[in-house]
């Protein structure tokens, strides 16, 4: 029993020091230098909660918390839409011999360097993009797309639909069809058996890419800061503004603590359905 | 039983940081150093390699230095309103005054009073330009570009864009105002956030470089405050309507040196690099980077530079632009922190 057990602890040891060395001692350091403040251009430790409390009092910081939860909370609502009929029509309308051809198409997107394809959001959408260009032939517009909170979101969602239709994916092609069978057998329509029986049982492959969906999102600097045209900021560009000339890296400490915070309370909320082995 | 747990340390730390080779330099630079037809002739002619690491803002820059070892870096290009900053820190090591062709350089950009501290050379300028307004001659009346006040008249309103970077922006509404570069501090700053808001408000967006160039090629906005001959310069060849201009009541004048590290592995090889960079030859190369274009510091460079590169960086129209551009304003910590706070109110308004 105890070689067992020597042998379960030297299996998992590696991992353990690597999420020692790389998550936990640089959290830890992160978290003690939230607490420090700057004198002039230095650096000074201690324990000091100030830059906590001007991340919640000072408007222009708190606005970037707030900007962040919106864009993110509309991204992962947007994505599972349109991801959740895509998946499901892969899974059941796509015959079994073309559905990896499908889900290549779908993740297509991930190909590409997520700079250039940002950049190429902002071109499409521009005044003078494809976008502006059939509008103009429709004698519609131009509209102004490029550089809005519109285009930061359209540029994530272009991203994690793929993402959430994969763990969609997944989940839906190992129900058994019994199921749904069973529910008409008693007689539910099937949009009844789609509400409380098919989607029900399809929340944990929702809820897994939802919340990886969340993490990724909040957590962009580059789309926001390409596709937004910065008018108006998100935390992960207020933790770069910190940092570039400034080095207020204490700040730049606890937004980023506040930012783990935030993506912690997402995982409490989603922790009963989450799968992450589904991912 | 020798330990092997700290040669194991030892490798990983030598892997994570750069190469330390004899015929291997190392350097800390903006994008511009980063052209092959600015490194190769130095690596030809002194058979060696120059490994470049690209950073953007001197805290960035001060923080890399922070987390390396002692000879990581040999030399780093750096603001030259920061040089100052790098030296009280002791990152820069001097360098011989006399081994710097200061002699031929425009007499504005030697900025001894920067690049020299208690009588040592610890950076010399390398290339400069300006931040000033930046503009579409045929979607705008190039007179009002004259004028800085005409950006927030109402005309151009939603076809403005603004520069990401609060110091030559904050410098321009500055000059608006009638206020020197030099004379901002955190005591008139609340002067300049009324204008700053109304230029944010007439603003479309407000961008880094490469969206900046990206905005005023694809006609998104028509008017960059900010702007300049590093903005134009590489687009000028398929949109010849890109134009700049300094307006009225003047621009800034952006200036970046190089200098050697302290403690530098190569100090010898990097004297010779930093040498290259300012000669002629490593002038008008760098003047004419890929990344972005900019005035050589030193005039000889311009026996070297074609006539079309010397008109599209203006050579003949340097003096009377060098007497109408003020430097970087050069704030102290807390007027640093200020501008930085108004510049994050002004995006998140």
């Amino acid at each position: 029993m105890r070689r067992e057990i020597r042998l379960g602890w030297g299996l998992v040891a590696p991992a353990l020091l690597w999420t020692a060395a790389f998550f936990v001692l640089p959290f830890a350091a992160m978290l003690a230098l939230s607490f420090a403040h700057m004198e002039g251009r230095a650096v000074v430790q201690g324990f000091d909660a100030g830059n906590y409390i001007r991340a919640f009092t000072d408007w222009s910081q708190l606005k970037a918390l707030i900007n962040s939860v919106e864009i993110t909370a509309t991204v992962t609502v947007v994505s599972v839409l349109l991801a959740w009929p895509l998946a499901a029509t892969i899974a059941w309308r796509v015959p079994a011999r073309w559905q990896r051809l499908a889900l290549l198409m779908a993740v297509l997107p991930f190909w590409t360097s997520y700079v250039v394809r940002s950049y190429s959001w902002l071109l499409v959408l521009g005044k003078t993009g494809v976008v502006n260009r059939g509008f103009a032939l429709l004698g519609l517009g131009p509209f102004e797309m490029a550089s809005t909170r519109f285009a930061t979101v359209l540029g994530f969602t272009h991203f994690f639909v793929m993402l959430l239709t994969l763990t969609i994916y997944a989940n839906l092609v190992q129900l058994s069809p019994n199921y749904a069978r069973a529910a008409q057998d008693l007689g539910a329509s099937r949009l009844r058996t789609l509400w409380h029986v098919i989607l029900p049982l399809t929340l944990p492959g929702i809820v897994t890419g939802a919340f990886v969906t969340f993490v990724l999102c909040i957590g962009d600097y580059v789309t926001p800061q390409i596709l937004g045209g910065n008018n108006e900021l998100t935390l992960p560009q207020l933790i770069m503004l910190q940092m570039g000339r400034g080095g207020n890296f204490p700040m730049a400490s606890a937004l980023s603590v506040i930012l783990m915070a935030v993506v912690t309370l997402a995982y409490g909320a989603c922790a009963k359905w989450l799968r992450l082995d589904r991912l | 039983m020798t330990p092997r747990f700290p040669k194991t340390l030892t490798a990983l730390a030598l892997l994570a940081t750069p190469a330390l080779a004899e015929d291997q330099l190392n350097a800390l630079v903006w994008c511009d150093h980063t052209d092959p037809a600015l490194l190769e002739p130095f690596e030809k002619a002194n058979n060696v390699k120059v490994n470049v690491k690209e950073y953007e803002g001197t805290a960035a820059g001060m923080a890399i230095l922070d987390q390396s070892q002692p000879g990581d870096w040999d030399v780093m290009v750096v603001d030259s309103v920061d040089v100052h900053r790098l030296v009280e820190a002791k990152r820069l090591a001097p360098m011989p005054a006399e081994a710097l062709p200061t002699a031929d350089f425009f007499p504005e950009l030697v900025m001894a009073q920067n690049n020299v501290i208690d009588g040592k050379t610890y950076a010399v300028t390398e290339k400069f330009g300006y931040n000033t307004i930046s503009y579409d001659k045929t979607k705008v009346d190039p007179k009002d570009m004259e004028d800085l006040t005409t950006l927030t008249s109402g005309k151009y309103d939603g076809k403005i864009g603004i520069y990401d970077y609060y110091l030559p922006v904050l410098g321009l509404v500055a000059l608006e105002k009638g206020i020197k570069t030099a004379d901002i501090s955190a005591a008139n700053l609340d002067s300049l956030k009324d204008p700053l808001m109304a230029l944010r408000k007439a603003s479309k967006q407000v961008s880094d470089v490469t969206a900046s160039q990206t905005a005023l090629a694809t006609g998104e906005v028509d008017i960059l405050v900010g702007g300049g001959e590093w903005l134009t310069a590489v687009l000028a060849k398929d949109n010849p309507n890109l134009d700049w201009t300094i307006p009225k009541q003047g621009g800034l004048r952006w200036t970046q040196s190089i200098g050697v590290v302290e403690g530098a592995a190569h100090p010898d090889l990097a004297l010779k690099f930093v040498q290259y960079i300012v000669s002629p030859e490593g002038q008008a190369a760098l003047a004419q980077s890929s990344c972005y274009w900019g005035m050589p510091a030193n005039k000889k460079a311009g026996d070297l530079l074609s006539p079309e590169a010397k008109t599209v960086l203006r050579w003949d129209q340097q003096p009377d632009y060098l007497a109408r551009a003020q430097l970087y304003p050069i704030p102290d910590a807390a007027t640093d922190t200020a501008m930085q706070d108004l510049w994050t109110a002004m995006l998140n308004q």
